[in-house]
Order: structure tokens, then C-alpha cells, then sequence
């Protein structure tokens, strides 16, 4: 992530996949959630007005909506640097696009059994609904999920080398549609 | 190339007592197009802006980033502002330091790091914005309202009093929907036909209301301020032009049949109006009993109509017309007891009726004329039976939900019941008593006051014995089984949505919620809206309701079209989908995920290696589409993409994060 010189031996941690003890334990994932703007995105809002602390490894990406996330977005971001991927939205009915987050679920999900048979650990990506009243929900998912993705370590190289296989690519695109069968 | 200006605010200290905004400006300046980068103390402020303003000016910025608050906070502030310069509004990206950094965040190294991370989130995504710009929609400020009940009535006279045209279609012979039916409303107990019947007759009288009777919406299109809507009126086959009403056809007319506004217990001609105060109040001729226009023979009316007014060649009238705004409000149904509750007999006991059934008995304008009799022999009956909640509240058979007016009209048949029969017994069968309108508890007080006998506990079993129908049921109260041997059960039965719902909720992207009503926008802050803009919601159509309920929501509803109506126009959504015609395929994934029905395939002709050809290809609907982005991610050939948070914006912040 950023190369703060704050942040300079941590990030060289991450680079060396972290073998050693002390770096181990001060090695930060870096996360990345797709928020959506109308619930999950307030939420987080609704957080920062509430001050509530959470960890700081986590950046939101702002989409419309759950629906707007391609599972290319995902395999890209895993395969470039991000530890870990969370893609958050509205609550399944509450949808300000009335159906977006069942897309959402239904390409996620087969996307996600994908991501598991290349042998990603599950812990690393994943779906929650989280609504614009549920800061305290927001903090304990991100929370949660940051602490998964730290007890799993960085994303080996290899790992990452399998996710840019333009093979994956090709099979993601399948999982695009989303749509009821 | 472009030229970022990138503005990183303190909002006081809340963001710069956790992020070292200097630190943050610095990185900034090295980032790849930036070509000016500055702190602030207070962004959103006057000043604040002025100086962004003058910077775009004297650094040739032409886009720029902000550092500050939410998106959710000021995004339309300083698109406002940009607005006043050079800059389209649309080239601006805002990252949220303050909620989702500074403000949760108590460890600077950190907050600053992640602060520098969303700076260069919005700058690489701030590269690839482009001008956006919205449409203006035209209004047609004409009304459509569905459904002639009061909630259909009350909409359409208040918008027509607001002074637009309205267009009221009724798919029965007459305006008054199930309120006309009704003796007594609660808790006034004023006669129903005396409150209802003058709103009908001034819908059918105002200068601004066209009503359709005997009609049905078969195709809606369009968006809002302007849904292109075909409505059907079956034939009457009269000329109304020419009838007065005066009902003489109907009195020769020799065709009986059981009347439906009757539920069945009386009868009416093949050419009839529902009743005496019907709107419009001309007879209509029902095609399916009509002797002349099933077997040929009679024509009975046309001999005796002193106006030549009967038409039998008549046919449907289809007629297509724009309109602003359309109101639902279709109303409701009677649970079909019958096929569900075969423990009360299924419907084969004719003095087993329901609620509906028994305001037409107590109606002194109903089939007995207000005699409450047995609809089996025509006595008096000395003992009656009231079950409560049958189909509602009951998820194993009928509907989980509360029908909400039973309870008030339950104690009202008692009272009914009671005055018109003052040696009779009365009993109530009841789950829970819930009576919490405007003087509601107090007439329920006073039902049992009456000499109603309120049993709480279901009604199991409803059997025939020597002409009386035994009714088993439990007494929770005093834990005892008990037998009633009644005259007459009345069952009030549960609310459920208009057959129409399901045909007309999908014609018009409303969506149905697990009980099959059509859903509002939003539960609390926005229940007579729809998700789809323009069409609203009044009446028992969105859930079970009583009259004053219904009245009040068909009035907000009216004064939502009232508002939509003020503009001449609307502006349509920037940040819509949009679809390139070189790399559509015509596949057709992006027009069944559309939920707005805002994508169409078109066929097009266009020079492709200097042949002509014609190709299929989706289009974007702007006025209808609301920016989603569900049809970006069906889209395989990447055609379809969103303007303002494009796959190319999305994926340079994915990058600009994720890199070693």
C-alpha cells in the first residue's frame, strides 16, 4: 500500500511474504471493501460520526451499488496487493436499486466457490449486507474481517501469480451475469 | 493531459488532529497529474471555495480532488461550485478523510497513511472523468390514477382540484370500490353510501376528471413525466352519449343473474348499473348473460330505450395517451376462505358468510333491505357467530399478517347485529382485540356494552345439526372448550392483494413484498412512492388499511403528483449507464437485469469495413435509467458501461491501491 516512510518496514514485510517473527507481528493486511453507496457506505458514515475505532488496514471503494462489482474488479485486486477483498450492501429486499444486491449475491457467490477452488482460503473474500443504521455492525465486520485476513498472513506470490492467470479472467466473466436461472 | 488540482482539508481539527494534512499535500504533489495540491482549513466555507476557485484559474486546473468530509456531506456543495467556473461539475472526486479516516482513526502514522491511500484513490479515478450532463425531461402534467375506490377517488379529486387533468380508470361498472358496498363505518357509524356516494359523484362531475369505467391499463411505457399508457374500456354497448339513465331497459331487461356487488346474495339484470347510485350512472349490458347477445334473440332493451341508445355491435375502445404521473390504487380482495378453511365448511353452509356478505344484509338499500336474515331460509336468525381473523394471522393457512380493519368491523357487525336484532346473542370469536385509531377502543367498549360476547380463542370446526351451525371453538380465558349453536357465523376475513396487483405491479417495476402488495419506496420516509419515479401508491393496494388511512395516503399521493407537477421540467440522472455501439453484441443480458426496464434493443444500421450492415444493439433509456451499473457487470463484450463510476475509474482505484 502507501509508502509512507511511517510505513516503510512494514510494507517491506509485506514484499518478503513476512518470514520473519517480528515482522509477522507487525505485518498489516491491506484490505480493500466495495461499499455501496447508499447503505454500507453510510453506515461506515454513520461510524466515523460515532467515532467508533476500527482498524485502519481497510479503504472503501465507493460503487452505487453491490450490483455495480464485477468480479473482475475482485480477482484484480487480490492479484495486485490487496490481502484480502470485502464487498458490502444493502440488505437483501432493501436494495435502493431494488435488486442490485441479488445480482450481486448470486455472481459473488459463484465467483467466490471459484476463488476457493484456485485454493484462495475463504476468509479472503468476502460478501456482507450491511445497512446505513448499522455502524456497530460495520466496525465488527471490518474488524472481523481484518483480523481473519491477519491470522491467514500476506497473499503468497504464488497465489497472486494464479490469480492473474487470464485463465481465472476468462472464468470470472462466466460468473458475471448473475442472473436467476 | 490532464491537470489535477488536489485540495486536502483540516475541517478544523477533525480531520488534522489524525491526519498530518501537510504530509498528505506533499505525496499529493508527486502523484501523476497533479499540477497543484494545497491544505485548507475550512474547504466547504466561502473562502474556502473561492480559493479552489482561483486556483482552477491561475494553475489551469481542470478537475480537481478534494481531501475533506464525506462524499455524502458536501459532493453537491462543490459540484455547485464548480458549476459557477469553467469546470464541469462532473470533475470532481471527493476522498472521505473525515468518517471513514480521521474520525475513526486515533493513531496518526496510520490515519495519514491511509489518508495518503484515499488521495490517491480519487486522483487516479479523477483522471478519468469526463463531462457529464443531464437531460431535461419535460413534464406532461396530466394524472393517471388506477382504481375508482375511495383512496382512487380521493387522489383523483385532489389533483384535479389542484387544477391538472386527470384520467380515473375503473375496471368495474362504477366509481366506490369496496366502501360503497359497506353499510356503517366505524367508529362513526355513519351510513358508508352517505359518504361515499357524493365523493363519486364529484369525480364524475369535475371539470378536470375523465373517468373510464369498465376499463383496464393493458400496456405502460415510458418514464416519468411521461408514460405512454394504453387503456382498454370494454364495450358497454350503450351510447352514453345518448343515455340519460333513466333505467327503463333495466326493468324490462329478462335476464337475472347473481349480482357481484350484491356478493351474491341478490340478483340484477344482464343490463344493469351495480346500484342506484352508481358513476358513471348509465346501465351497462353484460355480454356473458345478455339473452340478445348470446343466442340473438330478445333485444328487449333496444325496443323500450325511448333514446335508441343500446348498441349491440359495440366493441372495445383502446386508447393510448402520455401522462405525468400515475397513482395505483387498486385496492383489495376477500380471501378466499373457502378453499382454505374446509373446517368451516368450505362455503357449503349458506349461512356461513362473509364480512363483506353481512354489510350487504344490514344495507338497507342490499338485497333484504336491511333485514338481517339468513341467506338459507330468510329468518331471523337468534344467534350469530362472529369469527375474527380468518386468514389473517395465520401462517399456516392464510397470511401471517394482521388484516388491520377487522377488528373495527367485527364489533361493528356485533353492533349491527345487536340493534337490529335486540334479543339475539352475539358472539365474538377473537385472538387479540386491536383497536388503536381515533375513538376505535371506545366503540369496541361499547359493542360489548351491547351484550356482545367477546370468546377469546379460535373457531376449529363449523358443523350442521338440526339447522343450527355448531360452532367448537376454545375459551383461552377460562381454558374451557366451548359450543355455540349459532344461526349465522359471520367470518371476517383477511385482506389480500387485488388479483391485478401481480399483471400490473411487474407492468409498472413496482415490486410486490413477501405478502404480494406492491411495495413502497421506503417504509417510513417515503410510503406513497414507489422505487419506480413517478408512479405512487394509495390505499389498501400497499397493505391491509382502513378508510381514514387509505384517504390519507391517496391525499399524499396526490400531493406528490401536485409536486412533480409544479416543475415544467425535470432533470434527469447524469451518472447513467450507457452502452457502446461498437462493442454491443446485442446479446440482450443487460435488458432482463435492467429493474427499471430502462434498457430496449434496437436495430441499427451502420458502415462497418464499408459495408452496410444492421445489428442489434441496447439502448439506454436516460430518463428512465437510475445508475445502478447491474448491466455493466452482466455486460461480456464490455459494452455497457457507467458514467462517473466507469470499469476504467473503478479498476484505477483498485491499482492505485493495490500496488507493492
Amino acid at each position: 500500500m502507501s509508502v509512507v516512510e511511517t510505513n516503510v518496514a512494514t510494507t517491506g514485510a509485506m514484499a518478503t511474504g513476512a518470514n520473519s517473527p517480528a515482522a509477522a507481528e507487525s505485518w498489516q493486511p491491506s484490505i480493500l471493501a466495495f461499499a455501496c453507496h447508499w447503505c454500507t457506505y453510510s453506515g461506515a458514515d454513520l461510524a466515523g460520526l460515532n467515532r467508533m475505532e476500527y482498524p485502519a488496514n481497510v479503504r472503501l471503494l465507493r460503487v452505487p451499488c453491490s450490483g455495480r462489482v464485477n468480479p473482475q474488479y475482485v480477482l484484480s485486486a487480490l492479484g495486485k496487493g490487496a490481502d484480502g477483498v470485502l464487498v458490502c450492501g444493502c440488505h437483501p429486499g432493501d436494495c435502493h436499486y431494488v435488486s442490485g444486491n441479488y445480482y450481486a449475491k448470486r455472481r459473488l457467490m459463484a465467483f467466490k466457490r471459484l476463488l476457493e477452488f484456485t485454493g484462495l482460503e475463504p476468509g479472503r473474500f468476502q460478501v456482507r449486507w450491511i445497512s446505513g443504521s448499522e455502524a456497530g455492525k460495520f466496525r465488527d465486520t471490518v474488524t472481523r474481517v481484518c483480523e481473519e485476513v491477519r491470522a491467514l498472513g500476506p497473499l503468497t506470490t504464488d497465489q497472486r501469480q494464479a490469480l492473474a492467470d487470464p485463465v481465472l479472467a476468462g472464468a470470472a466473466a462466466t460468473t458475471q451475469a448473475g442472473e436467476a436461472q | 493531459m490532464s491537470r489535477i488540482g488536489v485540495i486536502v482539508c483540516h475541517c478544523g481539527s477533525n480531520i488534522a488532529a489524525t491526519v498530518d494534512v501537510e504530509q498528505v499535500v506533499q505525496v499529493a504533489k508527486t502523484l501523476p497529474h497533479v499540477a497543484y495540491a494545497a491544505d485548507n482549513k475550512y474547504t466547504c466555507s466561502d473562502q474556502g471555495q473561492q480559493a479552489i476557485k482561483e486556483a482552477i484559474v491561475e494553475h489551469r486546473l481542470d478537475r480537481i480532488v478534494i481531501g475533506s468530509c464525506s462524499p455524502r456531506m458536501h459532493e453537491l456543495t462543490f459540484r455547485k461550485m464548480l458549476s459557477q467556473t469553467d469546470i464541469n461539475p462532473y470533475m470532481l472526486e471527493i476522498a472521505n478523510l473525515r468518517e471513514q479516516c480521521s474520525w475513526v482513526h486515533k493513531n496518526k502514522a496510520e490515519g495519514t497513511a491511509k489518508a495518503i491511500d484515499l488521495i490517491k484513490m480519487a486522483v487516479a479515478k479523477c483522471d478519468r472523468d469526463q463531462p457529464l450532463f443531464t437531460m431535461s425531461i419535460p413534464v406532461n402534467k396530466r394524472a393517471l390514477v388506477i382504481g375508482g375506490g375511495i383512496a382512487g377517488m380521493q387522489a383523483a379529486l385532489d389533483i384535479a382540484d389542484a387544477g391538472y387533468p386527470v384520467t380515473l380508470v375503473e375496471k368495474e361498472p362504477s366509481l366506490g370500490g369496496k366502501m360503497v358496498m359497506l353499510d356503517k363505518t366505524f367508529p362513526t357509524m355513519d351510513c358508508s353510501a352517505c359518504i361515499c356516494t357524493p365523493k363519486m359523484a364529484d369525480v364524475g362531475s369535475h371539470p378536470n376528471i375523465t373517468v373510464k369505467s369498465l376499463a383496464e391499463v393493458e400496456q405502460i411505457s415510458g418514464y416519468v413525466g411521461n408514460f405512454e399508457v394504453t387503456i382498454r374500456e370494454r364495450a358497454k354497448y350503450i351510447d352514453y352519449s345518448l343515455c340519460t339513465g333513466c333505467g327503463l331497459c333495466e326493468t324490462k331487461c329478462p335476464t337475472k343473474t347473481p349480482s357481484s356487488f350484491e356478493q351474491g346474495l341478490g340478483l340484477r339484470k344482464a343490463i344493469y348499473k351495480p346500484f342506484a347510485q352508481a358513476v358513471p350512472g348509465k346501465p351497462t349490458i353484460d355480454a356473458e348473460h345478455c339473452r340478445k347477445l348470446t343466442t340473438g334473440k330478445c333485444g328487449v332493451c333496444e325496443k323500450v330505450c325511448p333514446l335508441g341508445a343500446i348498441r349491440y355491435d359495440d366493441t372495445d375502445k383502446v386508447t393510448a395517451e402520455t401522462y405525468g404521473a400515475i397513482v395505483v390504487a387498486i385496492g383489495y380482495q376477500l380471501i378466499d376462505w373457502g378453499s382454505i378453511y374446509g373446517e368451516y365448511g368450505g362455503g357449503r353452509y349458506a349461512d356461513v358468510i362473509s364480512g363483506l356478505q353481512f354489510e350487504r344484509l344490514v344495507n338497507a338499500s342490499g338485497p333484504t333491505e336491511g333485514h338481517v336474515v339468513r341467506p338459507s331460509d330468510g329468518q331471523e336468525p337468534k344467534s350469530v357467530v362472529i369469527v375474527k381473523c380468518v386468514g389473517s394471522r395465520d401462517p399456516e393457512h392464510g397470511r401471517s399478517y394482521c388484516s388491520r380493519a377487522c377488528c373495527m368491523y367485527g364489533a361493528k357487525h356485533a353492533h349491527q347485529y345487536l340493534d337490529k336484532v335486540p334479543d339475539g346473542r352475539c358472539y365474538v370469536f377473537y385472538m387479540d382485540v386491536r383497536t388503536p385509531g381515533k375513538g376505535y377502543d371506545e366503540f369496541y367498549m361499547n359493542t360489548q356494552h351491547d351484550g356482545a360476547l367477546y370468546l377469546r380463542g379460535r373457531v376449529s370446526k363449523i358443523y350442521q345439526q338440526n339447522g343450527k351451525l355448531i360452532c367448537q371453538g376454545e375459551d383461552t380465558l377460562s381454558g374451557q372448550q366451548v359450543t355455540v349453536e349459532a344461526d349465522m357465523v359471520v367470518l371476517e376475513t383477511a385482506m389480500v392483494p387485488a388479483n391485478d396487483a401481480d399483471r400490473l405491479g411487474s407492468m409498472l417495476g413496482i415490486t410486490r413484498d413477501k405478502d404480494l402488495w406492491l411495495s413502497e419506496a421506503h417504509p417510513k420516509l417515503r410510503p406513497v412512492e414507489t422505487n419506480s419515479a413517478g408512479i405512487y401508491l394509495a390505499g389498501t393496494c400497499q397493505g391491509p388499511k382502513d378508510i381514514p388511512d387509505s384517504v390519507a395516503q391517496a391525499s399524499a399521493a396526490a400531493m406528490k403528483v401536485a409536486v412533480l407537477f409544479a416543475h415544467d421540467e425535470l432533470e434527469s440522472n447524469a451518472m447513467i449507464a450507457s452502452s457502446d455501439v461498437a462493442l454491443c453484441n446485442g446479446c440482450g443480458a443487460c435488458v432482463s437485469i435492467c429493474p427499471y426496464s430502462a434498457i430496449t434493443l434496437e436495430e441499427i444500421t451502420l458502415r462497418e469495413n464499408s459495408k452496410k450492415v444492421t445489428r442489434r444493439i441496447s439502448k439506454v433509456n436516460p430518463g428512465l435509467c437510475q445508475g445502478c451499473g447491474a448491466c455493466t457487470v452482466a455486460c461480456r463484450p464490455g459494452a455497457m458501461d457507467l458514467r462517473g463510476f466507469s470499469d476504467e475509474q473503478i479498476m484505477r482505484e483498485v491499482d492505485a491501491l493495490c500496488q507493492w
